[in-house]
């Protein structure tokens, strides 16, 4: 268990390295190395906290709580050979809530400093929310329905690819752009203040909090990864070894993925974001559709 | 056989909501030409072994609603130099939600009504149910008239994959002389397009609705 949680808390940090590699890439540069964040969150730890008056505990809290959230629903998902941390009937439900309260978290404590900008970017990335959340909760009944569960554990070993498996990945692939602000629905690296959400969000944290917003976004960067591989690839019939590798080298493609889909598409205009998002909600429902209908069919 | 069959429809159905979400003319166009080369290679397809007849349909289907259609389509865009964005007059994310229920409601449809044993199995009678509404949906919810074609174009898709069930009763010549009707069709409607053009500097069909000298 403290294992597992070392594993999780060690390599979070690795998935923006490698999507900034591969961005750096493509652009013909070198690039910053694939450890950075390392080197920013140790930098941002050792570092004090500045507040402004406005703010209440929450404001230190948030990030916190958001950080620790985000942790739990990553001990709830099985990765690879290894049976999840913790396991129960439902945990499906508690790991949509863990996610929902790390988003209130961070958005409540971007409020909480009276700035009108951070409320703009809270505002964007809980109504964004509403159709990402549903997303996801579509993909995790398509898995439910398709597995007869609502375990994660038994949920998350798919028995075997097809068109529902494929609808699947494209559907989670874009929930996790959407859900971790990537490229074509934010741009993490802007700071124009009309295309920002997340970065809005985060503008007046400093020091450990604002190390743990970098790390739980990352964190949650993994756990969506871990998701869609895991949803969409039977490993049951492999030995543990080789499940563990199937399991890295696809959350190596997904980085990878993320990292071209941002070095190749532009941001799209805040009008079409909607549209976009509902097209990975109708391909999560279409999955859902397939699972229904797939005995039957 | 019913796999490959079914995977076509699906990518057919997913091109109904890519054409009702795209918001640009010529992607629309595209979309609708695509289905209907989807929808050609289907008969060969269904028949368990070939026959010229039936080849000569696929052919032909392909060619005209491939190439022949979408080309007089795109004529008639640089020509009447319309602008090429689509204009929604049910937005993007509602006619794509109402394609999908649509969708899902085929389904679920074609899941109650009480068919021959061999399309049981199939989704060509829910396909060709999303496929329909999606055309009627097109037809209804744009102002150009370019995409209002596009629509009418899908709508026909639907009634082919609908025909589809009958392929070894219904005649070559039956077939023929739809595909001859659309051809027309687009071509009577590229005209209308022409005039429209020509009497209001627009291809906004609101604009038809205020009566004048």
């Amino acid at each position: 268990m403290i294992l597992r949680l070392a594993v999780w808390l060690l390599l979070a940090p690795l998935l923006p390295g490698i999507i900034t590699k591969v961005k750096a890439w493509v652009a013909g540069r070198r690039g910053p190395p694939v450890w950075q964040l390392y080197y920013d969150l140790f930098k941002l730890w050792r570092k004090g906290v500045v507040l402004s008056t406005a703010v209440s505990p929450g404001h230190v809290a948030g990030p916190a709580v958001a950080w620790v959230a985000i942790l739990g629903a990553a001990l709830l998902l099985p990765a690879g050979p290894a049976l999840a941390p913790l396991a129960f009937r439902g945990d499906a439900l508690l790991f949509v809530y863990l996610l929902a309260l790390a988003r209130f978290c961070t958005s409540s404590a971007a409020l909480d400093t009276g700035s009108a900008f951070e409320g703009m970017g809270a505002a964007r990335e809980v109504s964004y929310a509403v159709i990402g959340e549903a997303a996801l909760i579509t993909a995790l009944l398509a898995l439910s329905v398709q597995t007869h569960s609502i375990s994660l554990t038994s949920m998350l070993a798919p028995p075997a690819a097809g068109a529902g498996a494929a609808l699947l990945a494209a559907g989670l692939f874009g929930v996790l752009l959407a859900e971790n602000c990537r490229v074509p629905f934010d741009d993490p690296t802007t700071h124009l203040e009309l295309t920002m959400i997340h970065e809005a969000m985060v503008l007046d944290h400093s020091g450990p909090p604002l190390a743990a917003i970098l790390h739980g976004a990352s964190l949650k960067l993994l756990v969506f990864s871990v998701l869609l591989a895991q949803a969409v690839m039977p490993m049951e019939s492999l030995s543990p070894l080789a499940a563990a590798g199937e399991l890295g080298a696809a959350i190596l493609l997904v980085t990878v993925g993320v990292g071209l889909v941002e070095s190749l598409l532009a941001r799209l205009a805040f009008r079409r974001v909607p549209l976009l998002l509902t097209t990975s909600f109708l391909l999560n429902l279409f999955a859902l559709l397939v699972a229904w209908k797939g005995g039957r069919l | 056989m019913t796999n490959a069959l079914n995977l076509f429809i699906g990518l057919a159905m997913g091109l109904n909501l890519l054409a009702l979400a795209s918001s640009r003319l010529p992607s629309v166009i595209r979309a609708a030409a695509l289905q209907g080369m989807i929808l050609g290679i289907l008969p060969l397809l269904i028949e368990n072994h070939f026959q010229w007849m039936v080849g000569v349909v696929a052919v032909g289907t392909i060619t005209v609603k491939g190439f022949v259609i979408p080309h007089l389509l795109r004529r008639a865009l640089r020509a009447a130099n319309i602008d090429r964005e689509v204009k929604p007059l049910i937005g993007f994310v509602p006619s794509l939600l109402l394609g999908a229920s649509a969708t899902i409601g085929a389904v679920a449809l074609g899941g109650t009504l009480p068919l021959l044993p061999e399309h049981a199995g199939s989704l060509l009678v829910p396909g060709s149910f999303a496929t329909v509404v999606a055309g009627f949906l097109l037809l209804m919810g744009r102002a150009k008239a370019i995409s209002q074609v596009c629509g009418y174009l899908i709508l026909e898709n639907g009634i082919y994959l609908f025909g589809l069930l009958l392929i070894n009763s219904t005649p070559l010549l039956v077939e023929a002389g739809i595909l001859l009707d659309l051809t027309v069709a687009v071509f009577v409607i590229g005209i209308i397009m022409d005039r429209i053009q020509k009497e209001f500097d627009t291809l906004d069909t609101n604009k038809l609705t205020s009566l004048r000298e």
